[in-house]
């Protein structure tokens, strides 16, 4: 591990990042737009939005973040210089880890800017605090991040990695509460549901939504999520390999 | 140019084995790229790898490098096993398609590899100008001519001061007095104890080598300096030299 390798690769993401101003506006244009075609769908039913609201203000960032960061991990790899990367002194988690902070720069201004707008201009109605509203939204996008980081291992052209986001997020969708409550799922189906990141990142923006206090349940929830973005990165790291066939 | 210290010239450190190859075997895809190779890198001298394209050279420049997976034998570089992590910065390779960031500069991509190689920025300053890129060093990469861009793929390479530098067609696309630039350079690494891999299929450039590893199918048809090889096969270039012996290996099968 060193710090200023993993600075190195942070500021290098973060630099290409900025050279690609298109990309940058999309990031934090395209969560934003739709959150506000949904406030249009839903002009006359307030309850309705804020319902839904919560659980797309999770979901809109970590599914952006995780098309992001498998993209770009695995232009890296076609690139060539993954591989040079490590054939020279670069820690596994050196790299991962930076790629993950300078996404997480980006996953904090995104989610920042969706919370801001759904909460301040479009009126969405949450009793818990908006800044553990914010720090919910900025953690889920963070878990987008390192779930792409981990999955773009398995991928190795970019239709592949397009493809695990049907394969991989669209079922953590599907089963995190929003169409049917979790505890309401076939027994089978709720296991599952149990154990998918997603679920605990929109349970934990349903519960602010309904209740003032931040209970033990939400702590439990952030910690499971935090504990899928640790092993994100772990297993980001563990699945890089020096020797390639 | 700066030109590093008077580089000790003592036989031994000169001669001694950087490289060593011991029955390598390596599959890939499926099919056997080297079925049973050896051979040996010295310090000191410029070794270059020749060989029709497809007949395994990139392979077995991975295999020094350490970034292959290999299926039998042994590769052991300055005494330690390929891939080592001692040797991450002792040993550098540049790629036959330049490995660096297109929308960088060449200078944010030197800076960022120095940092990874724990170089400083006289580093960065001095490969630089080894390669002739100081003029660009603020263009984007993917604004360059591929021959620029192989260059700075090059000074990456050069970045660490690596005591082995394998590099792959390092010389493909460049313009005549470029590539002899790089070919002076070469021979200044060489002469201040370093070993040096450098491949090509251009046979021409086989004149500029110390010792050449000539290469067919996934097997080395000869190992010996230019002048030797001439010598023994009575031609008076290395593709007809190469041609001489693939024809007595024909006629050896044959018989």
């Amino acid at each position: 591990m060193s710090p200023a390798v993993t600075w190195a690769v942070t500021h290098r993401v973060l630099t290409q990042l900025r050279r690609d101003p298109r990309t940058l506006v999309m990031l934090l244009a395209v969560p934003c737009a739709l959150l506000g075609l949904l406030r249009w769908m839903f002009n006359s039913n307030d309850a309705m939005f804020n319902f839904v609201g919560p659980p797309l203000l999770a979901m809109f960032p970590f599914i952006v973040m995780f098309l992001v960061a498998s993209v770009t991990t695995l232009r890296e790899r076609a690139s060539g210089t993954l591989e040079r990367l490590l054939s020279m002194p670069m820690g596994k988690l050196d790299l991962v880890l930076g790629y993950a902070l300078a996404f997480a720069v980006v996953a904090l201004l995104q989610a920042l800017t969706a919370v801001a707008l759904t909460v301040g201009l479009l009126g969405l109605d949450v009793a818990g605090p908006v800044e553990a509203l914010a720090l919910v939204a900025v953690l889920d996008a963070v878990l987008g991040t390192t779930l792409g980081l981990f999955l773009s291992a398995f991928a190795q052209t970019e239709f592949q990695a397009v493809q695990f986001m049907p394969a991989v997020v669209i079922p953590q969708i599907l089963l995190c509460g929003l169409f049917v409550p979790r505890d309401a799922l076939p027994g089978v189906l709720s296991g599952i549901s149990d154990v998918l990141p997603l679920s605990y990142a929109v349970d934990a923006m349903q519960r602010l939504q309904e209740s003032a206090d931040l209970s033990g349940s939400l702590l439990r929830d952030v910690t499971v999520v935090v504990a899928f973005i640790v092993a994100g990165v772990a297993l980001g790291a563990v699945t890089l390999r020096r020797r390639t066939p | 140019m700066t030109r590093s210290a008077i580089p000790i010239r003592i036989q031994h450190v000169l001669n001694s084995v950087a490289v060593e190859v011991e029955s390598l075997r390596v599959h890939r895809g499926g099919h056997v790229v080297l079925p049973d190779l050896s051979t040996t890198v010295r310090r000191g001298e410029v070794t270059g790898l020749l060989g029709p394209s497809g007949c395994g050279k990139t392979t077995l420049l991975r295999s020094i490098t350490g970034v292959q997976q290999i299926h039998g034998g042994r590769v052991t570089v300055l005494g330690e096993p390929a891939g080592s992590v001692s040797l991450r910065r002792r040993v550098a390779y540049s790629t036959q398609r330049a490995s660096v960031y297109g929308d960088l500069s060449v200078v944010e991509n030197l800076r960022f590899f120095a940092a990874v190689l724990r170089a400083d920025n006289d580093a960065v300053t001095g490969v630089l100008s080894t390669v002739g890129l100081g003029g660009q060093a603020d263009a984007r990469v993917d604004h360059l001519s591929g021959g620029q861009q192989s260059r700075v793929s090059l000074a990456v390479a050069l970045l660490a001061n690596p005591e082995v530098l394998v590099l792959d067609e390092p010389t493909v696309g460049l313009d005549p007095v470029l590539r002899r630039q790089l070919w002076d350079t070469f021979d200044e690494q060489a002469a201040s104890g370093r070993a040096i891999v450098v491949s090509s299929h251009v046979m021409d450039e086989a004149s500029r080598c110390d010792r050449l590893l000539l290469m067919r199918d996934g097997e080395l048809i000869a190992e010996d300096s230019p002048a030797a090889l001439l010598a023994r096969t009575g031609t008076p270039d290395v593709e007809s030299a190469f041609l001489a012996l693939v024809d007595s290996n024909a006629s050896t099968v044959c018989s």
